[in-house]
């Protein structure tokens, strides 16, 4: 029977099938794991007196409390808040006691979780991918099913490097067309998820194909990947091309010499075969899309970066969030005032976000009225950052240049905007308070945040850069 | 170990709350589970001075003895922190009914005994039109949940049945935890293992 490439990953994972009374046993390949969902599992693991089964297959890092404030004297990252000393102590003290190899805050490869698995290497095609974060979605760009879990599950699969899963269904996303210059793979999944609804892809797994797709990069796919979970579905994956194997070689995990051509031939096979059908599908054309911009408080609450506030559909939801954007119907977005621009997160934190923020910031001044943050995903994107000169771009324009981590996105760390102001973001949530309690979020790419910063209000970055 | 819940229920009737809202991440600082309960809906329940909102539905004398919490569509959309229901279990709920629920937060809330009830809009209007009555016309309206049955009854007698996994639904009913399944499964891990090229 023809099957899809979710159906192909999932049953070379399967420990234990699906039965009547029981779940599937399904083993991970890979677990990811961060501080701040994953003391208590540990904890869990101690309280039973068990060891990590597989802590070659488990990476950790450090990024959601950890403090992006520029380096001391001593080089060394300060941690000023005491609750967040404590969780990244806890994570050194867990990955010490049970031999988890740590990317430690300051070391060289620490990250977003989601930047540096693809950029070490780590996450490859074909794998299952688990982490204590709903962002975990990231990495089926690269053709691995890879979904984000709860603290019980960290501990299980710390345990047993399984996790109990009931069959997820699917959804076909074929974005026809070709994005227009100036448009996004940020603008792309934006009109996906306004289109399909935040809860457009519940208990689905979304396979992204098509033309659109195909003529992405890898951290564009992963820009799209990320955001699946904010339609509401467990993960998002493409299949692997070339795009993927070339970015995967040479990477320090991915595999090499004859070990490569090896997984080569296997990651080829990886795609949904002919005459296989999705639970569901959706069709896009990428070629009609214009840069999207958010005007409410969750994701799916996204218009083109011209349009207006649409109409209230009368439901508490819509008039809430209106009435805590501070909008109306019918307004208009372009050339409202903001006071701060995060350009960041696991979404738009890689390179080729930086060099578009950059490209519209070079030789630009940043609005006296507007704040901008440039959090870099990791240190090895700051590292490559600073060897272009990027980080001179943003400095000179008037914005802060950060160290690596997920600083405004989350607003854990200290990083945040203030009750009232309003951000142009290119993370992934608008939630009430999500960047800082009262704080407002228009969610867009790093164009838009780059040419709104220099506006001092929402802009629409083609109007700089044509 | 969960049977039946009977209790009275409060209302909260917005779409889309997401893990921000139910226990925002400045409070995710932790490396324990205890307490969180008092940070549930923490940006909606105080005011800039941190003194408890007396409008705001979780303040409200009734919710002190409510065990069930009616929210809107796609309640826990958003992040997979626990602690969202560590929150909700933490201040006392044991369910929450919707019309749909975020797969990451359900599984969570599944894992920490707390009941995700998704039923039909018409049966779940029907709740918040209950709870919307003033208060003067009599005390709170009451909920019975029989896991053993799948079924949801109001106090007028309306029922219906809510979907639930058998294997959740029997850990609950006998106060199994998953993970001891899981461990049992040692020998298939390890056969797997073998066959997939070991670790
Ligand atoms: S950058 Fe934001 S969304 Fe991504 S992992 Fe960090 S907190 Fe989560």
């Amino acid at each position: 029977m023809p099957r899809t490439l979710f159906d192909t990953i999932w049953d070379a994972h399967l420990v234990r099938p699906e039965s009547d009374d029981t779940p599937a046993v399904l083993y991970v390949d890979l677990h990811l794991v961060h501080e701040v969902t994953s003391p208590q599992a540990f904890a869990m693991l101690r309280e039973r007196g068990r060891k990590v089964r597989r802590p070659e297959r488990t990476v950790a890092t450090m990024d959601h409390s950890t403090p992006t404030t520029p380096r001391g004297a001593d080089g060394r990252i300060p941690v000023t808040d005491p609750e967040a000393a404590a969780q990244i102590a806890q994570l050194e003290t867990n990955c010490r006691d049970f031999g988890i190899p740590l990317f430690a805050l300051g070391s060289e490869r620490q990250g977003i979780v989601h930047v540096i698995g693809p950029e070490l290497g780590l996450t490859q095609p074909g794998m299952t991918i688990v982490c204590g974060d709903s962002h975990t979605s990231t990495h089926g760009a690269f053709g691995a099913l890879a979904f984000g879990i709860g603290t019980t599950e960290v501990a299980h699969v710390l345990m047993t490097q399984c996790l109990l899963q009931t069959r997820p269904s699917t959804l076909l996303i074929r974005a026809e067309g070709r994005l227009h210059p100036g448009v996004t793979a940020k603008d792309l999944i934006l009109g996906i998820i306004a289109k399909i609804g935040v809860g457009g892809g519940t208990g689905h797994v979304i396979e992204y194909a098509g033309p659109a797709i195909r003529a992405l990069s890898m951290e564009e796919r992963m820009t799209v990947c990320n955001m699946s979970i904010e339609a509401g579905a467990r993960a998002g994956m493409i299949a692997p091309d070339d795009t993927t194997f070339e970015y995967l070689a040479g990477r320090p995990h991915a595999p090499q010499g004859k070990a490569w051509e090896r997984a080569l031939a296997d990651w080829k096979s990886l795609a949904t075969d002919d005459g296989a059908a999705h639970d569901r599908a959706v069709t896009i054309d990428a070629s009609r899309l214009e840069p999207m911009i958010t005007y409410g408080t969750n994701p799916g609450m996204a218009v083109p970066i011209r349009g207006e506030v649409p109409p209230s559909d009368g439901e508490a939801s819509m008039e809430r969030a209106l009435g805590y954007m501070g909008l109306h119907p019918g307004q208009r977005l372009l050339g409202h005032r903001i006071d701060v621009v995060f350009i960041g997160s696991c979404t738009n934190a890689r390179l080729s976000d930086l060099r578009q923020a950059a490209s519209v910031l070079r030789g630009r001044k940043v609005a006296a009225n507007v704040r901008l943050l440039v959090v870099p995903g990791s240190q090895s994107v700051k590292q490559q950052a600073e060897a272009e000169g990027l980080d001179r771009v943003f400095r000179e324009a008037g914005g802060e240049w950060r160290e690596a981590g997920c600083s405004m996105c989350i607003a854990m760390n200290g990083d945040q905007i203030l009750p009232g102001q309003y951000a142009v973001s290119t993370s992934n949530r608008n939630f009430e308070g999500r960047q800082g309690k009262g704080g407002r979020t228009f969610l867009a790419s790093p164009l838009t945040a780059a040419a709104s910063a220099v506006a001092g209000t929402i802009a629409d970055a083609r109007e700089l850069v044509e | 170990m969960i049977r039946t819940i009977t209790s009275t229920y409060v209302v909260l009737p917005i779409d889309n709350i997401d893990t921000d809202i139910i226990i925002p991440a400045r409070f995710l600082k932790v490396t324990g589970k205890a307490g969180l309960g008092r940070h549930l809906f923490a940006n909606w329940r105080y005011a800039e001075d941190g003194s408890p909102r007396p409008e705001f539905v979780i303040n409200r004398p009734e919710a002190a003895a409510a065990r069930v919490l009616v929210a809107g569509d796609n309640f826990g959309c958003g992040s997979s922190r626990e602690h969202a229901p560590w929150a909700l279990a933490d201040f006392g709920f044991r369910a929450v009914v919707s019309t749909s629920f975020a797969s990451i937060f359900r599984n969570n809330c599944l894992k920490n005994g707390i009941l995700p009830i998704a039923v039909e809009p018409a049966f779940h209007r029907k709740m918040v039109a209950a709870a919307g009555a003033p208060a003067a016309a009599g005390p709170p309206p009451t909920v019975t949940i029989d896991l053993e049955t799948r079924t949801i009854s109001l106090a007028d007698g309306t029922s219906a049945t809510f979907p639930i996994e058998p294997f959740p639904r029997y850990c609950l009913l006998n106060g199994l935890d998953e993970l001891s399944f899981l461990l049992q499964q040692e020998e298939a891990i390890e056969a797997y293992e073998r066959r997939a090229g070991g670790g």
